[in-house]
């Protein structure tokens, strides 16, 4: 069945789908009202799960751990300063090794304040051992968070499933809603491999000496390799079910393109409208950001002759960060001309226009590459 | 495709206004999406709210700046805000407010070729208690005269909408929007002598 709904709300339906038996949540724009429609589906017995109200998202996430600890599937939302106070257990939920799913809602972090997007905040958590994903719609939000579940029990690392403020959380667009017996078919009830048992005692995260810290440090990065097949067939397996795929990166158009843009998020979308009207430009969009598909990405650009990198976010001192990670990918293989933008900072208006720009000002041989990336506004200001 | 923009002010529903009516449209078989351009609103401040219509899947995900019409919430803010903003040729101007369209005529810059329609929304959401009387909300009664006056959704599709999208007075609110769709007044304003291309 396909209904008109609103980002949030498809997030609050993929979560019911997965029957979670915990829910903690604290409120902030724009994520607010997706666990209001998840605290009413528990008030209404919509859904039967333990919904746990704290005072801060750092509670919120101690809450999701435990739970998680005692072998409960765990579902949270978070955006922003929400996420940023959640850092600390964001360590403790992939150190450890448990399987929890959370949406965070793009929300630029202040100062100055801010309610509107970009990736920053999500970005920033870039190293805490989270798998993420970065959604296009909320057809891709709502799938993501179901597979996300899957993919997060079988490796045992927790899953940040990426929206954006108010481009998706508070956009309605048409969403493919799942029968809830396929979505069971697709995720069965979670089976932990440990958990906290009074009949079987164990110590969880205790002190660990170098030699064993290390040794699950080294664990979780090799399980973050293993990722990248796990997603494979999970995304295969969604598929023969709803009929719809997601890989770790995408290339709509053909792979040996004069211009290769790469993009992420709702900006892969608008960009799709864009690059119809340029038939040597070809799309990648990046939706699996933990762990970076480097193989894949490098495979998937090698035969471009010019790639530009739109990111919407920034590390300050460095650069785009997805455009980091795409400099990386492409270590090893001949040199190629690498264009960085840095769009839709604070919820700035990415539209056909400006992509339309950066596409242009790539296009152009005397333009120089090398050097920073060129903000929204500097490429505005451009005749 | 279709895009349109809704200028109101807080509290009078025009992000529910876009909302019922891309939802209107997606009852027709159409893809559709609506938002609102948010900033931290508050009762009586201008508010913006965008929908898109098409017969294909929407990609795009910018904002709105060349609609095809235009639909004004709250008439006194054409004096604050350029409310033809990149309005298309062609494209239509809806109004709420008790005058005739050609009391508008003024707002049209001499190269535009455009239907303005007005409903008395304030009137009928007041007698229908749709809000209160100082403060009626008026986003579903000016969806009928929407309806009337583009052809872009069908009423009935409105109608289905105001059920699927509003949680109270559903019966009211499809009335005014049912009465609005019969007081609507449609002119429109061709200019002579343009050198159009």
């Amino acid at each position: 069945m396909r209904e008109l709904i609103t980002g949030n709300m498809a997030v609050a339906l993929a979560a019911k789908f997965c029957r979670p038996e915990v829910i903690s949540a604290y409120p902030i724009t724009p994520q607010t009202t997706i666990i209001e429609y998840l605290a009413k589906m528990v008030a209404k017995g919509e859904l039967k799960a333990e919904y746990i109200k704290v005072e801060s998202e750092h509670s919120a996430m101690a809450a999701c751990i435990g739970a998680a600890a005692a072998g409960c599937r765990v579902f949270t939302a978070t955006s922003s300063q929400g996420l940023l106070l959640m850092h600390e257990m964001l360590f403790q939920a992939s150190g450890l090794r448990l399987p929890i799913v959370m949406v965070n809602v793009n929300r630029a972090v202040g100062a100055p304040w801010t309610i509107h997007t970009d990736q920053t905040d999500s970005m920033a958590q870039r190293d805490t051992g989270w798998i993420q994903f970065y959604c296009e719609d909320g057809q891709e939000v709502l799938d993501m968070i179901i597979q996300g579940f899957k993919i997060a029990e079988k490796i045992s690392l927790p899953v940040m499933v990426i929206s954006e403020g108010f481009i998706l959380s508070h956009t309605t667009s048409p969403v493919e809603i799942p029968e809830q017996e396929k979505a069971d078919e697709f995720l069965p009830p979670y089976q932990p491999k440990w958990k906290l048992d009074t009949d079987n005692p164990m110590a969880f995260g205790g002190h660990a000496s170098s030699n064993i810290y290390s040794e699950l440090r080294r664990n979780i990065q090799k399980s973050m390799e293993e990722v990248g097949e796990i997603q494979m067939e999970t995304a295969s397996e969604f598929f023969r079910l709803f009929g719809r795929k997601y890989l770790p990166v995408e290339v709509e158009g053909s792979l040996d393109s004069e211009i290769l843009l790469v993009t992420s998020g709702t900006i892969s979308g608008t960009a799709r409208e864009v690059i119809k009207n340029y038939p040597d430009v070809s799309l990648m969009k990046i939706r699996m950001f933990r762990p970076f598909p480097y193989n894949l990405v490098r495979k998937l650009s090698c035969h471009a002759k010019k790639i530009a990198v739109i990111d919407r976010n920034i590390s300050f001192g460095s650069r785009g960060i997805f455009a980091e990670s795409v400099r990386s990918s492409l270590y090893g293989i001949p040199p190629r001309p690498v264009f960085e933008f840095i769009f839709g900072i604070g919820g700035e208006d990415v539209t056909p226009e400006i992509i339309s720009k950066a596409i242009d000002f790539t296009a152009d041989d005397s333009n120089p590459y090398w050097l920073k990336p060129i903000w929204q506004k500097e490429l505005e200001g451009m005749k | 495709m279709i895009e349109i923009r809704f200028h109101g002010r807080g509290g009078q529903g025009t992000v529910t206004a876009a909302n019922v009516l891309s939802q209107a449209a997606f009852l027709e078989g159409k893809h559709s999406q609506s938002f609102p351009d948010f900033g931290t609103e508050r009762r009586g401040a201008p508010v913006t709210a965008f929908c898109r219509i098409d017969e294909k899947k929407i990609n795009i995900h910018s904002k709105i700046y060349q609609p095809d019409c235009v639909i004004v919430l709250e008439i006194s803010l054409i004096k604050t805000i350029d409310v033809m903003n990149g309005l298309k040729k062609g494209g239509w101007l809806i109004l709420n407010t008790k005058k005739k369209p050609e009391d508008y005529e003024h707002l049209l810059d001499s190269n535009r070729d455009i239907r303005i329609a007005t409903i008395d929304a304030t009137g009928i959401a007041i007698v229908k208690k749709l809000g209160s009387e100082k403060a009626p909300i008026v986003n579903t009664t000016i969806l009928g005269a929407l309806a009337r006056a583009t052809t872009l959704v069908r009423l009935e599709s409105v109608l289905k909408a105001i059920e699927k999208e509003l949680e109270q007075k559903i019966s009211d609110n499809q009335a005014a929007s049912k009465e609005a769709y019969e007081k609507v007044q449609i002119q429109l304003f061709e200019k002579e002598g343009e050198n159009d291309v």
